[in-house]
């Protein structure tokens, strides 16, 4: 007889995170609760908890990148990335993010994924050329349209990297594919596993494409 | 050999460095609750193999308290106001991007010296850490150009950089939290529970229902693991191998790749993937914390039909 007790801790996270309330404290007591209902002792949670978190430090280490982004923000960075936008002739955020995700997408195709992310690129570079083309084809912008050009920077990098990265057949997702799929007895090679991803890595570059093209319509209109 | 242990010294002292800039930031009224999260962080990175994992354990509450009671602020920032930096662009001019490019150079370049030069079997880096040893490299390079170059005050760099950690603030370690979260849900069996539910409401005889039930199945864990590996294990155990490939002759191949990739678009619509969906709301200072996801929503569904698509005509009918 399995339990159904734990999933009370996903309920806890989806009601919390829906609540707003501060996400770290949410996930410490979701953890709690379910190692509890889980029949574990409440020390034992702890260590589960605490060794899970030292195990996955690599996630976080990204941010020693972060002195490097400070200090040329600090020389005017963004201030320059907007002024070599205003330069470009025919520049608009739509062509420019398009263009952004194309890179994105072959670079972590070839195994290179830390060469941008949200540190790294889009908040010193790719959202404040995003802003300045928006500027230019709307002149000012609202701010609920700044925000909107701003996440969809963000957006397009994750679609771009999600659906580039599986091409490459080091990467850890088509490892564990593989992994995950021996343990049935089938046998594949990762070239088998990488060829596959194409078909969705053209659709994903083809929808959000079309999306940021529909955005260049709609500030188009807007600046009319 | 330089391992990531090596990597971890150094974001130690990155955040021990944002530690002492946010306690000399007077103008932040809470900034001993930022000083003191910093230093944890920095502690954790440095210490934590020696903590062991109760005492691990203490270190997240401690964190999770500080952001809990909201103990972390935000100040005026001690950094150049935009007019200055305007003049600034305007000497420094494109050349500003280059030790920005310093950092994906080295990647680039250290990837090609490592994978076709004799480097590789140099035993100089450890092999699964070679992405994140050129990535600390190309920081320290990066580093000595901007110091050489723009010659800042000597604390500038620790003041820019907690500059940013502080406006990312505690959403800085969400990510590696939830990665601990999920450490505890596959302690407690909570996949194995997904798995028998999901395994349980499997239509017979109709493998197009069984392929929506599979996609869906890895879209909906995607989104509450934060993480579509922990997904993919459970859903292959529980429909991708008896029912799609066993039961339904399916090629395996694009039922693991397109499977794995329809886990994707749930993580473009989840806030436990916080590393891709709410740190960067915080990074771009966003008014809405879901800002990020809300954008991505109209890409992730026309794409996880598409790979429902692609799964039931390629792994069916090719």
């Amino acid at each position: 007889m399995i339990s159904y007790w734990p999933l009370l801790g996903i309920a806890l996270v989806v009601v919390g995170f829906a609540l707003r309330f501060n996400p770290l404290l949410v996930v410490a007591v979701a953890a709690i609760v379910t190692g509890l209902l889980g029949h574990m002792p409440f020390l034992k949670v702890l260590g589960v908890l605490g060794h899970g978190f030292n195990e996955n430090r690599n996630v976080t280490l990204i941010y020693i990148v972060l002195p490097v982004i400070g200090l040329l923000e600090r020389y005017g960075l963004q201030q320059q990335a907007r002024t070599l936008i205003m330069r470009m002739r025919g520049a608009t955020v739509g062509r420019f993010l398009v263009v952004y995700m194309l890179f994105r997408q072959i670079f972590a195709a070839f195994g290179l994924t830390t060469v941008a992310g949200p540190a790294q690129t889009v908040r010193p570079l790719v959202a404040p050329m995003a802003l300045a083309a928006a500027e230019k084809q709307n002149g000012t912008l609202d701010e609920a349209t700044a925000e909107h050009v701003a996440a969809m920077s963000a957006a397009t990098d994750n679609v771009g990297l999600f659906f580039g990265e599986d091409i490459f057949i080091a990467i850890s997702s088509i490892l564990l594919i593989q992994g995950a799929l021996k343990a049935y007895g089938i046998e594949l090679a990762p070239f088998e596993l990488s060829v596959w991803a194409l078909p969705s890595a053209i659709c994903a570059f083809l929808i959000h494409a079309t999306r940021l093209v529909l955005l260049d319509r709609r500030l188009r209109k807007a600046s009319r | 050999m330089i391992n990531i242990h090596w990597l971890y010294v150094l974001a130690g002292l990155a955040f021990a460095g944002f530690g002492v800039a946010s306690a000399r930031n007077s103008a932040n009224p809470k900034r001993w609750g930022n000083a003191a999260f910093w230093s944890l962080l920095a502690a954790s990175f440095w210490f934590g193999d020696f903590l062991g994992d109760v005492g691990n354990g203490v270190l997240v509450l401690a964190l999770v308290a500080l952001a809990g009671f909201h103990l972390l602020g935000r100040a005026s920032e001690r950094t150049t106001t935009a007019e200055e930096r305007q003049r600034f662009s305007e000497r420094y001019g494109s050349k500003l991007f280059l030790p920005a490019l310093i950092i994906p150079f080295t990647a680039f370049i250290g990837t090609l010296l490592f994978n076709y030069t004799p480097l590789k079997d140099s035993a100089l880096i450890e092999p699964k850490s070679v992405t994140l040893v050129l990535l600390g490299l190309g920081v320290i390079a990066a580093l000595i150009v901007c110091y050489a170059w723009l010659k800042p005050r000597a604390m500038s760099a620790v003041d820019e950089g907690g500059r940013l950690a502080d406006s990312i603030g505690w959403a800085l370690v969400l990510p590696q939290m939830l990665a601990a979260l999920g450490a505890v849900f596959a302690a407690a069996g909570v996949g194995a529970t997904i798995g028998a539910v999901a395994g349980s409401i499997i239509p017979q005889g109709s493998v197009f229902l069984a392929v929506l039930l599979y996609a869906l199945g890895m879209v909906i864990f995607t989104m509450i693991m934060g993480n579509a590996f922990a997904a993919f294990p459970v859903m292959i155990a529980a429909i991708g191998f008896p029912i799609l490939i066993q039961q339904d002759g399916g090629r395996a191949a694009v039922i693991g790749a397109v499977g794995m990739l329809a886990g994707y678009c749930g993580t473009l619509m989840t806030p436990m993937a916080a590393n891709f969906n709410i740190v960067p709301a915080a990074l771009l200072e966003l008014k809405n914390q879901y800002g990020v996801i809300k954008v991505q929503i109209a890409t992730a569904i026309p794409l996880l039909m598409a790979n429902i698509a692609i799964i039931y005509i390629a792994g069916f009918h090719l």
